[in-house]
């Protein structure tokens, strides 16, 4: 079942007014087994029990066919979890992974969630979509028992099917024992799930189940959404942000034909069955606007993020500086600073809006469906009710599309015209009103004994935030402080907004302290790898930088061997990641090619193995863009980058070989996949190219203008 | 100025009376239903609204409507013949070489572009006939692949 299936033609949104309870819910799904859980009663929602509701919301549900729907509110953009969660839930119900629909990020039909970020869905809401599926089998079971007057321990399920074992040809099918039922059951405990030796379905390498939609042009985005009559909308942008619209005149767009002009507040759009027409409108314009003077730039802002830094929050603490201090013979103190990043997601933030009868649909590209929800109810002064959200595909997201304006931006045009509107950002919008990666500065102090180990690390972080800033080293003295906040900071920081960038701050941070324990290294004269392995007792880390190594085919030396080779490690999501790659650097143009990289994870049970393997792979792809070229230019309020012109993004030519290993670990707990391996991404390039040139670099991205520095330094 | 402009897309003729300045990219998305190929950038940098004209690989964003008149039109709804995916298609899913999908569109007709121009491609050519399309989840090393499935495949026949 589709959305579609629920509604009929999704294009068609009368249908789709629905205020579901959950006997409506049936009803409206035709009958079958509604399986309820709440994702407060389980323990390994513990961390995220603060942002999940309590009562039980949750849908799984077998049909009256057979198949089974599962309800979501996370969205797919990409990452894979469409195919992921699909798995586990085939799993616990001994069905074919096809028999499995997911339903995502729909406000009315699935259960409140907080987001799709932090690499937590397989994480959270695996373990309970796991364990209602198992309760679902229990049913099932229940069922086929009394029909059959067997005991159900003495009953196989295979297949999508439950029989008598050893009696296979008497088989009752789900579709059969879930004909007209009308069960709902709340899932009060953990169903016994299976375990690691049992799975069919989790733990195979599993091929997209989006794919065939994608490949044909099939799949849709929120711009491809139609309604009949849909206005695309042009809204008028200030020229820097803070800026203060003066005066705007708007009489030559109103003459001419077929444009819609609203002007409400700050609000100033052009609207038109054709896009183009309506952003030809909108140059017609006249706008004034009062540019606040700004000094911030991006070559002082490092400078100026020192100075407004508040007093720091203490991450870790062990032992004492002052005696790290004396028991060491080497001293390093090193200042890192690292740009603001955009997401730049190939589709921009579109939104296809209808107001109707007092309420509001939505489509929109967004990883928040829930919390766009509540602000379109803010912005349009609506009871929350009257606002649905639904997801199509999302296409990516990296932690850009939480905050969802031009979803605000589209119900509310709609509202005003009584149209159906479409807001669909320009590359230009997108770019400047990204929430873009804060720019940050790491300052260490470490030191090492003349054994080589570490004996001293203090680590200060401004701007970037605690993730990926505690490690797994082993140093007796060690203090870690967090200084403002990795994802926004308070007023006077930032001079524009910033946010959660894929691995939020840990790219930032690893980055930081993988170049000093290298830079250590050196100096200490020992091999990178060795001086890692010798200062760690972390098991888990142990395994994943031998794991990269062997793959490598390391070779020891002391840095700068003029091989081009560097290591990489940390921990982000939950699972442990090693890099080590291999660059050529061209000590005249300055310019960077990553040969190779070799990255090893363990996360855990890995739930689709080839899923995980695209998403390191495309952890080490996009990385290469912050590690390289990718940083926002900007004074005040005003950004400079507008397009690809100027703000380069990876391509085909920068591909290294890549090769990934991922550690057998079915036994413990699935860790997070979408995340960890970019972390690596700007160390393990630094310590390559320190290793290929002796230049070492401070600053990301490390642009051949500043490596040609570095090598004159 | 509104114009009947004629040219054949995905095998059929079409005659929408527009604006002859507009461009294909809107005129497919927003006249003619087909909405498989994306706005990505506006400016012919990332290549989301790669389509064919007369086989080759065309900036639909940078195209006016008016410069297809007569012409072939190649969009990714006529990649696929009565219901079979096309081999690059096939290659696509076979060896994932996506994830958000969104580049998908152009990014296939780019490589069939790059195929009916080179039926054979070398890697380094694979990498030149692709690098003006962008894919920002990082799905490109599957993408190669994926091409370079099909070329063998062709060659074992």
């Amino acid at each position: 079942m589709t959305r579609e299936d629920l509604y009929g033609e999704s294009d068609n949104p009368a249908e789709s007014t629905l205020k579901l309870d959950r006997r409506e819910f049936l009803k409206l799904t035709g009958g079958g087994i509604l399986i309820l859980f709440s994702l407060g009663e389980f323990s390994t929602l513990e961390a995220q029990r603060r942002e999940y509701p309590t009562d039980f919301n949750a849908y799984l549900l077998i049909g009256e066919d057979g198949r089974i729907s599962c309800f979501t509110g996370k969205i797919e953009m990409g990452q894979g979890v469409i195919t992921s969660l699909a798995q586990m839930a085939a799993e616990e119900l001994c069905v074919p992974l096809d028999s499995v629909k997911m339903v995502m990020g729909d406000t009315e039909l699935c259960p409140w969630d907080g987001g799709t970020h932090g690499s937590l869905t397989t994480r959270f809401f695996g373990p309970p979509l796991r364990a209602a599926s198992a309760k679902a089998r229990e049913v099932l079971l229940e069922l086929a028992s009394a029909q059959m007057k067997v005991p159900p321990e003495q009953l196989v399920t295979e297949n999508g099917k439950i029989f008598e074992r050893g009696k296979p040809g008497k088989a009752l099918t789900y579709a059969q024992l879930a004909k007209g039922q009308k069960i709902t059951r709340e899932l009060e405990r953990e169903a016994v799930q299976k375990v690691a030796a049992e799975f069919k379905v989790i733990g195979v390498p599993t091929i997209r189940t989006d794919a065939r939609e994608k490949v044909t042009g099939q799949a849709r985005f929120a711009g491809d959404i139609r309604y009949p009559g849909l206005l695309y909308a042009k809204i008028l942008r200030p020229p820097a942000h803070r800026a203060q619209l003066k005066s705007a005149d708007t009489s030559a767009a109103e003459k001419m034909a077929g444009v819609t002009v609203v002007r409400q507040d700050d609000l100033i759009a052009c609207l038109h069955l054709d896009p183009e027409m309506a952003e030809k409108a909108l140059q017609t314009v006249r706008a004034d606007f009062e540019i606040p003077q700004e000094t911030v730039d991006d070559k002082n802002i490092f400078d100026h993020l020192l100075k407004v830094a508040q007093e720091g929050n203490p991450a870790d603490e062990k032992g004492s500086l002052e005696t790290g201090e004396k028991q060491a013979s080497r001293l390093f103190e090193a200042k890192y600073l690292n740009s603001y990043v955009a997401h730049s997601p190939i589709e921009p933030h579109t939104a296809t809006a209808e107001f109707k009868d007092g309420k509001v649909e939505v489509w929109a590209s967004t990883q928040s469906p829930f919390g766009i929800k509540e602000s379109i109810a803010n912005a349009l002064n609506l009871p929350s009710e009257k606002v649905h959200v639904r997801t199509p595909f999302v296409g990516g997201g990296f932690g850009g599309k939480s905050r969802n304006t031009q979803a605000e931006e589209a119900a509310r045009l709609s509202m005003i015209t009584g149209k159906p509107v479409q807001v669909a950002w320009t590359r230009a919008e997108e770019f400047f009103y990204d929430t873009f990666r804060p720019a940050a500065v790491v300052l260490i102090k470490s030191g090492i004994d003349d054994q080589g180990r570490i004996v001293l690390w203090d680590y200060k972080v401004y701007f970037a935030g605690s993730r990926g800033a505690s490690h797994t080293y082993d140093i007796p003295n060690n203090r870690i402080t967090v200084f403002g906040s990795g994802w926004g900071g308070a007023a006077g920081t930032h001079p524009f907004a910033t946010g959660a960038w894929r691995a939020p701050g840990a790219n930032t941070n690893v980055f930081s302290r993988e170049s000093q324990i290298d830079m250590m290294a050196a100096k200490a004269g020992i091999d990178p790898l060795e001086f890692r392995l010798k200062n760690m007792k972390d098991d888990r880390m142990l395994g994943v930088l031998r794991a990269a190594a062997d793959k490598f085919g390391w070779k020891p030396a002391v840095s700068p061997s003029g091989r081009g080779f560097g290591i990489s490690c940390g921990v982000d999501s939950g699972t442990y990641v090693a890099s080590i790659a291999e660059v050529a650097v061209d000590k005249n143009s300055g310019h960077v090619q990553v040969k190779r990289v070799v990255c090893a994870q363990d996360m855990g049970l890995v739930i689709n193995p080839e899923g995980a393997k695209i998403q390191m792979e495309g952890c080490i792809t996009m990385g290469l863009g912050y590690a390289l070229t990718e940083e926002i230019h900007f004074k005040g309020g005003k950004i400079f980058d507008a397009n690809y012109d100027s703000y380069a993004i990876p391509r085909f030519s920068w591909l290294p070989e890549i090769e990934t290993v991922l550690i057998e670990a079915k036994n413990s707990p699935a860790q997070g996949g979408g995340e960890p391996a970019i972390i690596n991404m700007g160390a393990v390039v630094a310590n390559a190219i320190f290793d290929a040139s002796g230049a070492r670099l401070y600053q990301l991205p490390m642009t051949p203008d500043r490596i040609k520095a570095a090598l004159k330094a | 100025m509104e114009k009947t402009i004629k040219f054949k897309l995905n095998g059929k003729t079409v005659s929408p009376t527009v604006d002859g300045a507009r461009t294909l990219l809107w005129v497919l998305r927003t006249e003619l239903g087909l909405t498989g190929t994306k706005y990505g950038c506006g400016e012919g940098y990332c290549g989301a609204c790669t389509v064919l004209v007369d086989n080759e690989a065309s900036r639909s964003c940078q195209l006016a409507i008016q410069d297809v008149e007569g012409r072939e039109v190649l969009t990714i709804e006529g990649l696929s013949a009565n219901g079979k995916l096309h081999p690059l298609q096939q290659a696509f899913i076979d060896h994932d070489a996506l994830q958000c999908g969104y580049c998908t569109p152009g990014m296939l007709l780019a490589a069939h572009s790059l195929l009916l121009r080179i039926p054979q491609p070398s890697r380094q050519e694979i990498i030149a006939g692709l690098e003006d399309n962008f894919c920002r989840c990082g799905a490109h090393t599957r993408i190669i692949q994926a091409v370079q499935g099909v070329a063998a495949k062709r060659e074992a026949k």
